[in-house]
């Protein structure tokens, strides 16, 4: 078991080498230069060509690509054009929001999601089975953005029963209320994100569980004087959760990342919403961050999932 | 003569299809006395493994019909609560499965696979278990049982995993041990070997074995009594002696007719022309056996063709077996063999 995340820790190093160097590439290859916006216009050509080369910006690639990276272990991913503050503490500042948000979306998301799928897949064919199938058709059917907005309406300005926009009401104070508020404004766009990521999950742990069902260990398993109750408890489940697992890891990373859709349309200032800024306004330094930071998040992903597989499966554990 | 422990009386199994339910077994009447090693043999889809499955007690009753009696020691297990029958299912009767690689769960040990049977059958405590795996193992050949018993099924063989199978069935040391197509997935050397366990096991453990095959040759050296099945129903019953020395239905014959020999060539192999009806497509009266043979008169069979007893318990089914014969050097031509 730690020799394969040992394993799979040591993979990752040149995964991120090469991941760095293709943001780093990519970034290089925007249009533009970091100070025509910066100096004076009046200024000449000749004295941002005097700026470039005095800031190492006609060294060969992988000159500047080595002091970026030798920054970026300093923690200094350049400063953001937009809002004139280091890169590292904008995202700090969002990151935390995104976070929660995060967090309370899996919760809700499995607590949903989980016992839909078992049930689904326990009464594979009847009613029950059709009433699930039917709603994770419709939120997979009925594109996020609409659920989003439809909700914001209805729950938000139509019934009022949850802000539509913000992370904390500005005249909340003390920890209580401040945790309260926070709260108040996540649960909407939460259930509304977990509603749309049950969809798959739940599908998934119906058939999961539909195959296992039908799989010859169960017989071996009823054979042996087992009750079905335990034979789905000790057999069914961890095998029908193998997919799931496979999974998780990849949902987590996404949801971390911040959904640009859910943030865009609830005004919340998570990564999302600072993304979707970014590109608006052409802020490099930030972008660049930001598809580092997501490529990493999608990398530690796959670990976690990779993680959560080994343990349940001993077929991919290394020897 | 021995006692009758398992009487399977007039069982019918019939699965649903689109709304309807169709036959897959009929009119099966079949006793296994105790100790006794019983072959039930027939082509693929003749309905033996459900013939299995309905003793055990593993069709799904959303999807399945059964009528009938099947008495064990005395008990109808058809008639039997899930909660009743899983009493008997490990403890008194345990089944070996086709498919070594897939009737494992991949995510456990074996050892856990095996001592599941003694955790609901006895009160052994789980140094005790442990104990009576590693012996389990040691019992169906297997060399290093401590090592094996903490491995995962995806590392063993699949001669292995089926000697797993095996331990797992006869764990609590079940009266009745029934052989669901043992070998079949195994190669040659390899399906000696099981076969000598169940010889083995039956021998020490006193228990009674009901193995499912369409190997003729596995039967003839294994067996006491031999069940001929085709199309679902029992078509000739009788002991390994009668059935291979005075094969009487016209199956039977061209069964054991069509093994080849070591000097056959395929020119000269027989082969029975047709195939088995599907469920669907079965005949409701008659012969079912008769559109195989055509060159046997239709008078010649039975309407409703039933058991006859022809002596000292060897029974067959419809009169036409006095009738049979093969239509001489009657051949195959080549692109059939």
């Amino acid at each position: 078991m730690w020799k394969t995340i040992l394993r799979r820790v040591l993979i990752m190093i040149p995964e991120l080498i090469i991941l760095s160097v293709l943001v780093f590439l990519m970034a290089k290859a925007m249009p533009g230069d970091p100070f025509t916006g910066q100096i004076n216009p009046k200024d000449s050509l000749t004295q941002i060509h005097h700026l470039m080369r005095i800031n190492g910006l006609y060294d060969p690639w992988y000159e500047q690509y080595w002091h970026w990276v030798v920054h970026l272990f300093h923690g200094d991913l350049g400063t953001s054009y937009e809002y004139q503050e280091p890169v590292t503490r904008i995202i700090a500042q969002r990151a935390g929001n995104t976070l929660w948000l995060a967090l309370l979306t899996m919760i809700l998301t499995y607590v949903i999601a989980l016992p839909l799928g078992i049930y689904a897949g326990r009464h594979e064919g009847h009613l029950q089975d059709t009433l699930v199938r039917i709603y994770t058709y419709a939120t997979m059917s009925v594109p996020f953005f609409v659920v989003l907005v439809l909700g914001s309406w209805i729950f938000g300005y139509g019934l009022n029963w949850f802000p539509t926009s913000g992370s904390v009401s500005p005249t909340a104070s003390g920890f209580l209320p401040v945790l309260l508020s926070r709260l108040g404004h996540m649960i909407l766009p939460a259930v509304l994100g977990a509603l749309f990521a049950t969809s798959s999950i739940t599908q998934y742990l119906r058939s999961g569980i539909i195959d296992a069902k039908h799989s010859d260990y169960v017989m071996t398993a009823q054979s042996k004087g087992v009750p079905m109750k335990a034979i789905y408890k000790h057999h069914i489940f961890r095998n029908a959760l193998l997919p799931i697992a496979a999974f998780a890891g990849y949902s987590i990373t996404g949801l971390l990342g911040g959904s640009i859709f859910v943030e865009q349309i609830f005004s919340y200032p998570g990564m999302g919403l600072l993304f979707l800024n970014a590109i608006n306004y052409r802020d490099y330094t930030v972008i660049t961050a930001l598809v580092l930071l997501y490529g990493f998040l999608n990398l530690m992903g796959t670990l976690l999932s990779d993680i959560a597989l080994s343990a349940i499966d001993p077929r991919v554990r290394v020897k | 003569m021995a006692k009758q422990f398992l009487d399977i009386k007039d069982v019918n199994t019939s699965f649903e299809m689109d709304g309807k339910y169709y036959n897959a077994i009929s009119d099966i009447n079949l006793h296994v006395n105790s100790n006794e090693f019983l072959a039930v043999v027939g082509e693929s889809g003749c309905g033996k493994s459900t013939l299995a499955k309905t003793i055990m007690g593993l069709h799904d009753p959303a999807y399945t019909k059964i009528s009938g009696q099947v008495d064990f020691e005395g008990h109808d297990l058809l008639k039997m609560s899930e909660k009743q029958l899983n009493h008997y299912r490990g403890s008194k009767m345990g089944m070996i499965f086709q498919d070594p690689l897939s009737s494992l769960n991949p995510l456990k040990k074996v050892k856990d696979q095996i001592s599941e049977s003694l955790d609901y059958h006895t009160k052994l405590n789980s140094k005790q278990k442990n104990d009576r795996v590693i012996k389990l193992l040691g019992e169906v050949g297997i060399d290093d049982p401590k090592l094996i018993a903490n491995e995962f099924p995806y590392q063993l063989s699949g001669g292995m995993r089926q000697r797993v199978l095996i331990a797992i069935a006869i764990a609590c040391e079940p009266d009745l041990i029934i052989a669901d197509e043992p070998t079949t997935a195994l190669d040659v050397t390899i399906q000696a070997q099981i076969l000598d366990v169940l010889r083995k096991i039956r021998k020490e453990n006193h228990s009674s074995i009901i193995l499912i095959t369409h190997d003729l040759g596995v039967v003839a050296d294994t067996a006491d009594r031999v069940a001929v099945m085709y199309a679902g129903q029992i078509v000739e019953v009788g002991t390994v002696q009668q059935i291979f020395e005075h094969p009487l239905h016209p199956y039977t014959r061209s069964l054991l007719r069509s093994m080849p020999e070591l000097n056959t060539t395929s020119d000269d192999l027989y082969v029975i022309d047709g195939q088995v009806p599907s469920l669907k497509k079965m005949p409701k009266t008659g012969d079912r056996f008769a559109p195989r043979i055509p060159w046997i008169k239709a008078s010649e069979h039975e309407k409703n063709p039933v058991m006859h007893d022809v002596g000292n318990e060897h029974f067959v089914r419809c009169s036409c077996y006095k009738h049979f014969y093969f239509p001489d050097q009657k051949k195959v031509s080549e692109n059939n063999g």
